[in-house]
């Protein structure tokens, strides 16, 4: 039982791991741009596509790298020629607009590459489990769990000691003091929101990896991510890291008693939270509101 | 985060103005709707529609009234109405199913459902704001479907729960074929859906509706008129819910089915591009916004597979080029 | 599915209570033709999951129609497919049946592969007495406890795939299983049917539910090989389906034990890379045939209309259509009650059965009973599509059991 326990630990913290990914970029564009991107789900299909597409002219490796920073312009294109529109109104149009391109963006993969599952072929030296005993982690495994801590690494020392980095810290808690000592916060929201969508193309080129591609592969990750969000703190990225991996450790955990009930655990562990502690695990008091 | 001082849409119009003309035109407005309505077996079918797709379309502008009452009226950002729509569509079919097979007793359930849960959750949430409260609200609607969807006993899970049907209507004179002539439905569901819009106009022009436009309009104000803005918000959210499990238990009667998919994020999102598209300030805004989109996805959705492709421009051009929403515009055209 | 569209803009005041707007997009009355044609209605998840399924037997349908054209229709008029989207939702399902009916007057409907929807569409077609064919929905229920005498089915129930990969499975591994399955009304049948024949046979099985959306299987994996079974049934459908397979192989599991289920379509098999292309399953129809001389031809001909491999959805959207076809010729008539009473124990011809034994709706439960074919699924030996080798095939008749264990009553209306 213990082995089965600590089986299951391990692979809620790779589940977790995709949905640090995907928290992460959201929290990102949420602390700065207070924009919520329900289309994330779909960039990071279109992430996992374009790796599909590349693989073949320039391997999986150059796939891992290109695809993320296709999916990271593209997301700096909307920024610019949408969505930054919205900024000033209600946050009301900012959901729906991103609702929307999340209809168009599936369908038009949809549209592409066709409502079949595709299968995505990686390296066969990381198909293969580690060992007879750990037959249940394949170093793809392992391979995503490090690239996530690189990104997650990265992410955090690209916001502590780059330009724009600090910039995004500072004008997730004061916009307006950043404005006025001469920052171009249009800009700033650009580069944010392409940070934010770079992470979810990688989410979406490791996710084909393991599970294949399909129009609709970002949609089950999308709401755990809020979840994350929530049960961490919101404007705290630590917390997202942590609510993550919380949630993923919960679900997995949960398989093995009821396995019926792995999806509505999280859904609960936020309505504990949200009774418990409102403010989330490392959230400051008052951002929420 | 307030977002009243951001907000772009024109100032209250409609039934909530006092000034004569404005209301001269919303009493002209909704004889005109109430005349249309009155008369859809009449029209529907010469403009190649179907009796169905009109009850419908009252049931979606049901829910996206009672959204509004809270969007537009209120001021805050609610994105998990599926949640109380599908509660009070359980609601209905679980009575009807296991209880009685009587058409008001199940939409008495199913309003009782959706309402309560929602008060309850209400009481978490009245201090979010903005994108936040959206967020949590989302959330929670994602737990019931996913209660719906893994509790198969009860529910009958992923397959929707099925085996009901609603059943006539006894008076103590006579019994009405609500259950077998779609007609006489659509007639049904017209009675109740007026006797909940009376209910709201009703609400709006009381004190209580001033207050949540007071607050709508300036938080931080009413707060210093010392306003309880949590317990009138709060308040708001639980009429709301109310109101939208009403026409989730409509629904349920409506399709003789539940299921999970009515209280999925996707429908919230349809739900409040309903509200937005007719325009949210105006009160029957919603009605027009849920007959454009339900006619329109019907419509688009038989002549190509790409239809959400279309559904997503509709919401990208919503949200850019027509934010105060239909009635918004033509509102603002006519007060000039 | 083109239609002309006229835009009818009301006076201003019409516009601004907006129903009027109702106009827009909105086909007008369509004119009476000199031929009237037969027009049959197709709803289906064009969209969402099951998309893949969907448009084969879209696909397929529709070639029926073009062929039953060409050869002069249905009692002499022309066939029309029109084909509505359910989006995998129930109430989009059972609106899009009632325009087809009360808009388009189609005289049949067909569908839908989510056997949810199509169970509620029952409920339509039944009320309005109009003639129903499920070509691809298979949850046991339709043609079992809650039957309809307007509703005949092409697929198979649960109850039949199960019992005809049972033996082989037995047979070929042992008796000890482990189950896999999704925790919804298709999984819970299919994994009864398939206990209840194991217990038949002396077997012995653990089991573990998964939401029908899964997507890692390593926790329940851990289980199964704790459990040392024979062989490991992989019921899930769909995407989970083929990540079960996946991680099966991926954990090098498939040295320790076999692998099998119900179904694995030809549509799911091509999406799985080489590895995952394993186990024994049952298709529910075949296109490599050698045997059967119309087999031959019939691909040749759908490859040539479609460029494609003709799968088991192509088969049920052509028999659908040919069984209208057949039972409106045999009725002389298309009036629901008629054409249902038509139906009972037709057989179908070869060159629609395109199967080696007879295939047949029976009238007691308006199951078509068709042959089961039972195999091996491997990677593309001589063509990429060449993915499945038959080793037995079991007669629907056989795999079904008599319709007293089916717990349908036919009613017939008076």
């Amino acid at each position: 039982m213990l082995q089965v326990i600590l089986f299951n630990v391990t692979n809620g913290l790779i589940i977790g791991a995709f949905y640090v990914l995907m928290a992460l970029g959201l929290s990102l564009i949420l602390n700065l741009s207070n924009v919520i991107n329900f289309a994330h789900g779909n960039f990071l299909a279109l992430g996992g596509y374009i790796a599909f597409v590349l693989t073949p002219i320039i391997g999986f490796w150059g796939a891992l790298i290109i695809a993320p920073f296709a999916t990271a312009m593209f997301g700096f294109a909307i920024e610019r020629l949408m969505i930054r529109r919205v900024y000033a109104r209600d946050p009301v149009y900012s959901l729906l607009l991103t609702f929307g391109f999340a209809y168009i963006l599936q369908d038009v993969c949809r549209f592409i590459w066709g409502p079949n599952g595709l299968p995505m072929t990686i390296p066969d030296s990381l198909a293969a489990p580690l060992s007879q005993t750990l037959f249940f982690i394949t170093w793809y495994r392992i391979f995503m769990v490090t690239i996530v801590c690189i990104a997650v690494a990265g992410l955090f020392a690209f916001l502590r000691f780059t330009r724009i980095g600090i910039r995004i810290r500072a004008g997730t808690l004061d916009l307006e003091t950043v404005s006025v000592l001469g920052v171009n916060v249009g800009m700033l929201r650009s580069m944010n929101f392409a940070v934010g969508s770079f992470l979810a193309g990688l989410a979406g080129v490791l996710a084909a990896g393991q599970i294949g591609l399909n129009p609709n592969m970002g949609d089950e990750l999308l709401m755990p991510s809020f979840i994350a969000i929530i049960v961490g703190g919101v404007g705290s990225l630590t917390g997202t890291l942590l609510g993550g991996l919380m949630i993923g450790v919960a679900s997995a955990l949960t398989t093995i008693f009821w396995p019926s009930a792995s999806e509505a655990v999280i859904y609960l562990i936020m309505l504990v939270v949200l009774v418990v502690r409102p403010r989330g695990l490392m959230g400051q008091e008052g951002l929420m509101t | 985060m307030t977002s009243t001082t951001t907000d772009v849409a024109p100032p209250p119009t409609g039934s909530t103005t006092a000034s004569a003309a404005g209301s001269i035109q919303s009493w002209m407005t909704t004889a005109v709707v109430l005349v249309l309505l009155a008369t859809v077996p009449l029209w529907v079918p010469l403009i190649g529609g179907y009796t169905a797709l009109a009850s419908r379309v009252l049931i979606m502008g049901l829910a996206a009234m009672s959204f509004n009452l809270l969007l537009g009226f209120t001021g805050v950002m609610s994105f998990g109405h599926a949640a109380y729509f599908g509660l009070g569509a359980y609601g209905a079919g679980l009575t009807l199913k296991y209880l009685a097979p009587s058409t008001p007793l199940a939409i008495l359930d199913g309003v009782l459902l959706g309402g309560i849960a929602g008060t309850l959750f209400g009481l978490l949430i009245v201090k979010r704001r903005g994108v936040y409260f959206a967020m949590v609200t989302v959330a929670f609607a994602q737990l019931a479907f996913y209660i719906a969807y893994s509790w198969d006993s009860l529910t009958g899970g992923y397959d929707g729960l099925r085996g009901f049907a609603r059943a006539n209507l006894h008076l103590w004179f006579t019994t009405i074929d609500i259950a077998n002539n779609g007609t006489t439905f659509y007639y049904f569901v017209l009675a109740v859906f007026l006797l909940a819009v009376g209910l709201q106009a009703q609400l709006l022009a009381s004190p209580f509706g001033h207050t949540l436009v007071a607050i709508r309009e300036n938080e931080r104000r009413a707060r210093f008129l010392g306003i309880p803005i949590e317990r009138h918000i709060w308040l708001s959210f639980s009429v709301s819910c109310f109101f939208t499990a009403l026409a989730g238990a409509l629904y349920a009667l409506l399709n003789n089915f539940a299921d999970p998919m009515g209280l999925h994020y996707t429908l919230s999102g349809t739900i409040v591009i309903m509200a937005v598209m007719g325009g949210m300030r105006a009160f029957w805004g919603p009605l027009v916004g849920a007959a454009l989109f339900v006619v329109l996805q019907d419509s688009i959705s038989s002549l190509t597979v790409n239809w959400m492709s279309f559904v997503g421009i509709i919401f990208v051009a919503v949200v850019l080029f027509f934010p105060q929403g239909l009635l918004g515009v033509l509102q603002r055209r006519g007060g000039k | 599915m083109s239609r002309n569209h006229s835009y009818k803009w009301g006076r201003r005041e019409l516009l601004k209570s907006g129903v009027a707007l109702a106009a827009i997009g909105m086909p007008s009355i369509i004119s009476a033709r000199a031929e009237t044609p037969v027009r049959i209605g197709m709803v289906d998840p064009l969209t969402g999951i099951l998309s893949a399924l969907a448009a084969s037997e879209v696909e397929g349908a529709k070639y029926a129609v073009a062929r039953v054209n060409k050869k002069g229709g249905i009692l002499g008029r022309p066939v029309e497919l029109l084909v509505e989207d359910s989006a995998n939702d129930v109430g989009t399902g059972v609106q899009k049946t009632r325009k087809l009916i009360q808009r388009d007057k189609v005289d049949v409907i067909l569908g839908d592969v989510n056997s949810g929807i199509a169970y509620a569409m029952m409920g339509v077609t039944n009320e309005l007495k109009v003639f129903h064919i499920v070509p691809g929905g298979h949850t046991d229920p339709i043609t079992g406890t809650d039957c309809k005498w307007n509703v005949f089915r092409i697929c198979n129930t649960t109850a039949m795939d199960a019992s005809a990969v049972t033996g082989e499975l037995v047979k070929r591994f042992g008796k000890k299983f482990f189950f896999i399955t999704p925790d919804y009304a298709y999984g819970h049948t299919l994994q009864a049917n398939f206990i209840k024949k194991l217990k038949s046979l002396g077997g012995e099985y653990q089991a573990e539910m998964l939401p029908i959306n899964t997507s890692d299987f390593s926790a329940s994996l851990i289980k199964a090989k704790a459990y040392k079974p024979n062989v490991l049934l992989n019921n899930m459908g769909g995407l989970a389906q083929i990540n079960c397979m996946k991680q099966f192989t991926q954990f090098g599991m498939q040295k320790q034990m076999g692998l099998g289920g119900a179904l694995f379509e030809l549509e799911s098999v091509r999406a799985v890379p080489a590895e995952a292309q394993t186990g024994t399953w049952a298709m529910e129809w075949w296109w490599d045939q050698p045997k059967v001389p119309a087999v031959g031809a019939f691909v040749a001909d759908f490859k040539k209309a479609t460029g494609k491999t003709p799968t088991a959805r192509h088969w049920f959207g052509l028999v659908a259509i040919e069984t209208v076809r057949l039972a409106a010729e045999r009725a002389k008539s298309l009036a629901g009650p008629k054409m249902s009473m038509a139906m009972e124990g037709l057989e179908l011809p070869p060159e629609i059965s395109l199967s080696p034994n007879k295939a047949f709706y029976r009238a007691g439960d308006h199951e078509l009973m068709a042959d089961i074919f039972v195999g091996d699924v491997h990677p593309p030996k001589r063509s990429p599509d060449d993915v499945f080798t038959v080793t037995s095939v079991v007669t629907g008749e056989k795999a079904a059991g008599p319709v007293s264990e089916t717990g349908c009553k036919m009613v017939h209306p008076a």
